[in-house]
């Protein structure tokens, strides 16, 4: 198991957003976390970045306990996140913004890897001496994945990727999620568009105020009665 | 009429020079924590009053110079360590009004540790006037000059060209977004409290020879520097650079043109036009973001 969670609570002052989190991410799978607004999808993924306090449970990752390990901390271990809302360096360059998602690693390989982030994204290698908050929402969103990419991960957390953006773009987005599981990467994702999300997963989460309601194969989820009434529309 | 603009001009670029390194002090650590340091002023005082105090021990100037950074700096990390840091999850309001507590007891430590004399250092290569198409500068204006111009290019390069400053920029930009690809941001808070506290000892000691420094000289300094900030726009450092260089030169015409009972009135007087009409300063943000 590449990341385990138990019991996982967490609370903004007097009200609890995680009322006991139980889930697992094995090495290679893509896992997907679907739910309404408010559900706790991103506090979910704040916690396990270490950017949101949690109040009980713990996090294991590899077997180690990362509970009260510091975000930067978490990023050498290889947990790197696209969060939600892009939130790309507004102000500096494309380049910067991926090197700075190598900011754990040293090294040459950087140079290497930043050149095969240009081969995955072209458009980011067109753009790449732009302020990152000239680009387009799809343009920050491939910057994000890209950034979060630049630091190896080995669980990558991608936050609503398809946020914002038109369903020609949407679409593409998940094309390259897709490809990045094909290559082994291990990823997390949270999605609202819980029909898309469910497709490409091996397996999910439904996530309820705070407590997943559901967990199963994502084909299985897809048929699922309750799944497709809340949240497929179907 | 000409040669005494000039000269005005002279001393209006030299106090100038200080108040943009203060300013940047100011930006530096208003971009890493959104805080105002009200102590920036008393950096400038420690770099000017440790190094005269070591000179007149009989100190080699460049030792003395090089120790009084090195306090300087190491007064700032003790403040962010043991003031700021303990308070990190407080409001900025509160953590402003920290930096005012801190900054009233360095000046009381160093009533107590040097004394309330003025205390002066040689200029650095002689006092022979320079003639400038009949004003005259002092070679320790161009010291000053030098100094700020080589302290700011060291910086640009610090902030653009190293990871370390690279992610310190970030943070300033998306704090989360730094978290996230593992940039240290205690780390940086630090670093920026360093490096202010450097910035301003480095002001303190080239000024000293032309304006004296005594336990409260960093009141003024400070003040001054923190209107350079916010005429420049509170957070953007060549703003701060440009901001200083306006404060100062408009504070050496009023005292030349008007009375020099009004040149600390200046500072004032742009910090309350700034603040009545253009609130985010010269070159306050600019909407590159898009949501």
């Amino acid at each position: 198991m590449l990341l385990e969670i138990s019991g996982l609570t967490s609370h903004y002052g007097r009200i609890q957003a995680l009322k006991g989190i139980d889930l697992q991410i094995r090495e290679g799978e893509l896992v997907a976390l679907v739910g309404a607004n408010g559900a706790g999808k991103t506090t979910l993924l704040r916690c396990m970045s270490g950017v949101q306090p949690i109040t009980g449970g713990t996090i294991k990752f590899d077997g180690k306990d990362i509970s009260k390990m510091s975000p930067e901390h978490r990023v050498g271990l290889g947990i790197c996140q696209s969060p939600e809302g892009r939130q790309v360096f507004g102000p500096m360059s494309v380049e910067d913004n991926l090197r700075l998602g190598a900011y754990r690693r040293h090294g040459p390989n950087i140079k290497a890897d930043m050149d095969r982030m240009y081969e995955m994204f072209p458009i980011l290698h067109k753009k790449r001496e732009l302020p990152a908050g000239t680009l387009s929402g799809g343009q920050q969103q491939m910057l994000a994945i890209a950034r979060a990419l630049m630091g190896h991960p080995r669980v990558l957390l991608l936050d609503e990727p398809s946020m914002g953006l038109a369903p020609l773009l949407v679409a593409e987005i998940f094309k390259i999620v897709e490809a990045l599981k094909e290559n082994g990467t291990t990823i997390f994702l949270v999605e609202q568009n819980a029909y898309a999300a469910l497709a490409i997963a091996d397996r999910g989460y439904v996530l309820e105020t705070g407590s997943v309601v559901l967990s199963d194969d994502g084909a299985k989820l897809l048929t699922n009665e309750k799944v497709k009434e809340a949240y497929l529309g179907l | 009429m000409f040669a005494a603009f000039l000269q005005y001009l002279f001393s209006g670029l030299t106090s100038g020079a200080i108040y943009a390194l203060a300013g940047l002090g100011f930006a530096i650590i208003y971009n890493s924590s959104h805080v105002i340091n009200f102590a920036q002023g008393e950096f400038i005082m420690i770099g000017g009053m440790a190094t005269a105090t070591m000179v007149a021990a009989g100190l080699p100037l460049p030792l003395a110079i090089a120790l009084s950074m090195l306090a300087s700096m190491m007064v700032g990390v003790a403040l962010e360590k043991f003031a700021i840091e303990p308070a990190r999850n407080s409001d900025v309001v509160t953590i402003i009004i920290i930096t005012i507590g801190a900054s009233i007891f360095l000046r009381g430590a160093a009533q107590i540790l040097w004394d309330k004399e003025f205390h002066s250092l040689p200029a650095f290569s002689g006092e022979t006037p320079i003639g400038v198409f009949g004003a005259t500068l002092m070679p320790q204006s161009l010291w000053v000059f030098g100094v700020s111009g080589a302290v700011i290019v060291a910086l640009w390069w610090f902030f653009n060209r190293t990871m370390f400053g690279k992610a310190m920029l970030g943070t300033s930009h998306n704090r989360l977004a730094a978290q996230l690809v593992g940039v240290g941001v205690k780390k940086v808070l630090l670093a920026s409290f360093a490096l202010s506290a450097l910035l301003g000892a480095v002001g303190g000691v080239v000024v000293t020879p032309i304006t004296f420094t005594n336990y409260e000289a960093g009141i003024m300094l400070g003040l001054k520097g923190f209107s350079a900030a916010v005429l420049g726009g509170l957070g953007n450092g060549g703003g701060a650079i440009v901001g200083g260089l306006i404060v100062g030169i408009a504070e050496a015409l009023a005292s030349g043109y008007l009375s020099s009972a009004y040149k600390d009135a200046i500072a004032f007087i742009i910090i309350l036009f700034v603040l009545f009409f253009m609130p985010n300063g010269l070159f306050g943000k600019r909407g590159t973001d898009r949501v």
